[in-house]
């Protein structure tokens, strides 16, 4: 669980800094200038951007659970590791560009260049299909290896772990779906360009997401790491 | 840095952070009523069908009482359904009613009026939520018919017993309750989004963080824990499921069950319980700090005080919060853990005590000289500080390791969850809707029936809660069907049981007179006008009772002070809505030498 004392502990840091800025100097039941600062701060994100890094803190806190039961599972005495299947380094380089053309795009979005746009935000879909088609094809190996869902922990948690991530970048094709139809259907740019800041986003967590999870699933010593404390 | 005074009106109320939002426009009845995407109207449907559901917990707990009480004279409670009973009693009070309630009801309907804007910041999530909560209460409900019914693990749902066979429901009627779950993650996940980002960013002109009225401090706080902690419980709850339904062994070690081998092994049934208190404990936190604001919030308002310390009762709020998450273990001191692990939680848990002291000394300081009202919506406030310091003292008991161990699993524990986390936050929930209703549909409920209510009640839980601590204390313990006829046990234990009982019906049954006020009063009340309570915070100072769509007028409203400003030293009034700007409070108000500058 210490992952997640890590996590908890930076989100607290977070919203303490948060809270202190808004509490330092202000002493609301006086007629007072609500602080200085806050006038001059820099203007505040639109809604949905706020919206989907709360929802990214959300998404994360759930990984970094299934993260924590995984290292705490790894730490029992009976656990044998899957086999390492080479296609997964492939996997993650498709995601790695898929991720580099979502930012290509908001990039061509800022210029309202809604050619560009097209292109970037098909190259990334394809991409990001082809990374979901090449878990399944890892899935398929390791099936006809012989290791299926309940064969072994490994097995089962590798399983878990990757529909978690599969299934969270399904999510993203929806979205990714809905701001292609936006893109194509050519409406007002700034809309355009929110949409795409925000795929942008969700990409990258996607990448570091499955980074995250890669590495644990391949490097034991980093997972029984994270486990520094088995016997609890 | 010195104190600065404002003088312009422009500097007590900065511009807003975001424009207005485009709002729905219903067209239809469906649209408006059913399908609506209005805070308010969604809020309702959150609280009507939470109540719902809620009812049907309550006449579970009447029925166990019924055979704790008078064992074996009523046939139908079997042992199984006895099991069944206890268990979607807790699950369905904690989770369906009380979360429900406290964030889907009054989240839904305070926050957009209290930080003054038109409603929520994504309208249409918010419908979804409400929709896929009422699916998930179906699908629960749905598992009490399913053969073999419903889960009867306890509301815990520990493995290996919860599914395996020999457990009422240990198949269909958990897997429909593990969905039922994980749809409610979800859904809440929607609703939560919303009242984070809406706070974060819709609040009206002028409405900084440090002068929300501290129910939405405590309503936003209690939706981080709860988008933080839901998870935990949406990772076990698949993890059970995928155990059950493709043989994954993630919490099922080998074990021979029924004189059977069964075909798991390795899994670690610790494991469930670590990512289960994860999301448990904070639960009572997401339950008991939006508790906590709304109590801030009646006490100040109907003591016409101030609140006492309102920056620390922020902060208390937030440190609750944030040690919520590193309690967990309390809850496992009896499995066998590294007493070290025990005693670095036990620390923790016993540290909790000080924001709560806190935030108590606070409420006691505020009614202290202050102008008590003794109103039922208060009398309801006074009751919860009574009720959840006797609560939260037997929290410090069973805090510590040593006192735990023998009184673990214990009728204590079950009075001690009951007091703190069961009928404290009740209190405030009738307080709450008390002073709300005026709002909600323009009429008050009625003051004699709502006293009767009160103190029936009121007393009538002590009745129960208090005697089972002396069970406890004689070692009786919980989610027995029947104790037999044991030795330790004396006579009198049985003859408290049936006490414990009777009070139970009684206060069960006066809970009838609640809900033929609240709908009586809905046509005959009295008319209530804008601001019954002469309140100041945004939702008393709308156009129009009950608000319309968009809640506020053609303007929005702008704020100029704190929600606080009852009894200000010096005015003659005895209250400043938080819209009026100081211009406006004339100077024939003040006292002679007390006006401050720019008013």
């Amino acid at each position: 669980m210490t992952i997640g004392l890590v996590f908890l502990s930076v989100l607290m840091a977070v919203i303490v800094w948060w809270l202190f800025r808004q509490t330092i100097d202000v002493q609301p039941w006086q007629a007072q200038v609500t602080g200085p600062a806050l006038g001059a701060d820099a203007p505040t994100p639109p809604p949905a951007k706020m919206a989907l890094w709360v929802f990214l803190v959300v998404a994360t806190s759930l990984f970094v659970l299934f993260v924590s039961a995984y290292a705490m599972r790894l730490g029992l005495a009976d656990w044998s590791p899957l086999p390492r299947p080479r296609l997964l380094m492939l996997n993650t380089a498709l995601l790695v560009a898929a991720s580099l053309a979502m930012q290509w795009t908001v990039h061509a979005a800022r210029r309202a260049d809604r050619d560009r746009v097209r292109k970037g935000l098909g190259a990334s879909g394809l991409l990001t299909l082809g990374f979901l088609a090449g878990q399944l094809i890892v899935w398929r190996q390791l099936n006809e290896a012989g290791y299926f869902v309940a064969s072994s922990a490994a097995a089962s948690f590798f399983y878990l772990l990757t529909a978690v991530h599969g299934l969270h970048v399904l999510g993203g094709l929806v979205a990714w779906v809905r701001a292609s139809a936006r893109a194509w259907r050519g409406s007002d740019p700034a809309r355009t360009r929110l949409s795409m800041e925000l795929c942008a986003t969700y990409w990258h967590y996607l990448l570091a997401v499955w980074v995250g999870l890669y590495a644990v699933l391949v490097s034991n010593d980093l997972g029984l790491a994270i486990c520094s404390s088995t016997p609890l | 840095m010195a104190t600065y005074v404002a003088h312009e009106e422009s500097e007590f109320a900065p511009p807003a952070e975001v424009g207005e939002p485009e709002l729905y426009h219903p067209k239809t009845f469906i649209g408006k009523y059913i399908w609506s995407q209005d805070a308010k109207v969604i809020a309702i449907q959150y609280a009507v069908t939470a109540i719902a559901i809620g009812l049907v917990a309550l006449v579970f707990s009447w029925l166990m009482r019924l055979q704790l009480g008078f064992p074996g004279r009523v046939g139908f409670i079997t042992p199984s359904t006895y099991l069944q009973m206890v268990s979607m009693h807790g699950m369905i009070m904690v989770i369906y009613l009380l979360t429900a309630l406290f964030l889907g009801g009054f989240g839904n309907y305070l926050i957009p009026l209290m930080v003054g804007a038109r409603d929520m910041v994504f309208p249409y999530v918010n419908m979804v939520s409400y929709w896929m909560y009422l699916l998930a209460v179906l699908l629960l409900v749905a598992s009490f018919f399913v053969p073999g019914g419903a889960s009867g693990a306890g509301w815990t749902l520990y493995p290996p017993q919860a599914i395996l066979d020999g457990t009422p429901g240990s198949y269909l009627g958990i897997i429909l309750l593990l969905v039922s779950l994980a749809v409610f993650v979800i859904g809440f996940t929607m609703g939560g989004l919303n009242y984070v980002v809406t706070v974060l960013q819709a609040r009206t002109r002028g409405m900084t963080m440090m002068r929300l009225p501290l129910t939405v401090w405590g309503i936003f706080m209690a939706t981080i824990l709860a988008l933080l902690a839901f998870p935990a419980l949406f990772v076990s709850a698949i993890m059970m499921a995928l155990d059950l339904t493709l043989g994954t062994s993630f919490f099922m070690p080998a074990l021979v069950s029924k004189g059977q081998q069964v075909s798991h092994s390795g899994g670690n049934p610790l494991l469930f319980q670590h990512l289960f208190w994860f999301f448990g404990h904070p639960e009572v936190y997401i339950v008991a700090l939006p508790a906590f604001g709304i109590v801030s919030d009646l006490i100040s308002t109907h003591a016409r005080k101030n609140i006492f310390g309102y920056r620390m009762m922020v902060w208390a709020i937030l440190i609750i919060g944030g040690l919520s998450f590193v309690v967990w273990a309390h809850h496992m001191f009896v499995s066998g853990m590294n007493p070290y692990f025990g005693f670095f939680f036990a620390t923790t848990t016993l540290i909790i005590a000080v924001p709560t002291a806190i935030k108590v000394y606070n409420w006691v300081l505020t009614l202290w000289r202050g102008n008590i009202h003794l109103t039922v919506p208060m009398l309801f406030a006074i009751a919860f500080i009574f009720t959840f310091v006797n609560g939260g003292l037997t929290g410090l008991f069973l805090g510590n390791v040593v006192v735990d161990m023998p009184l673990s699993d214990t009728m204590f524990v079950v009075a001690h969850f009951h007091m703190v986390m069961g009928i404290a936050p009740v209190l405030v929930v009738f307080g709450a809707i008390y002073h709300w209703y005026p709002k909600i549909t323009g009429r008050m409920l009625d003051d004699t029936l709502g006293k009767i209510h009160f103190w029936i009640t009121f007393i009538g839980t002590y009745a129960i809660f208090y005697p089972m601590h002396y069970l406890g204390f004689m070692g009786i313990p919980r989610r027995y069907y029947a104790i037999g006829g044991t030795n330790f046990i004396p006579d009198s234990a049985h003859l408290l049981n049936a006490w414990i009982s009777i009070a139970a019906f009684v206060v069960g049954a006066v809970q009838m007179v609640f809900l033929y006020n609240l709908v009586a009063s809905y046509f005959r009340g009295k008319p209530a006008g804008d601001n019954p309570w002469n309140a100041t915070t945004l939702e008393w100072q709308t156009a129009h009772t009950p608000p319309r769509h968009g809640n506020f007028g053609k303007e929005l409203p702008i704020v100029y002070r704190w929600a606080y400003d009852y009894g200000v030293p010096g005015l003659k009034t005895d209250f400043i809505p938080q819209n009026v700007p100081p211009a406006e409070v004339p100077a024939e108000a003040w006292v002679k030498a007390a006006q401050p500058a720019g008013a």
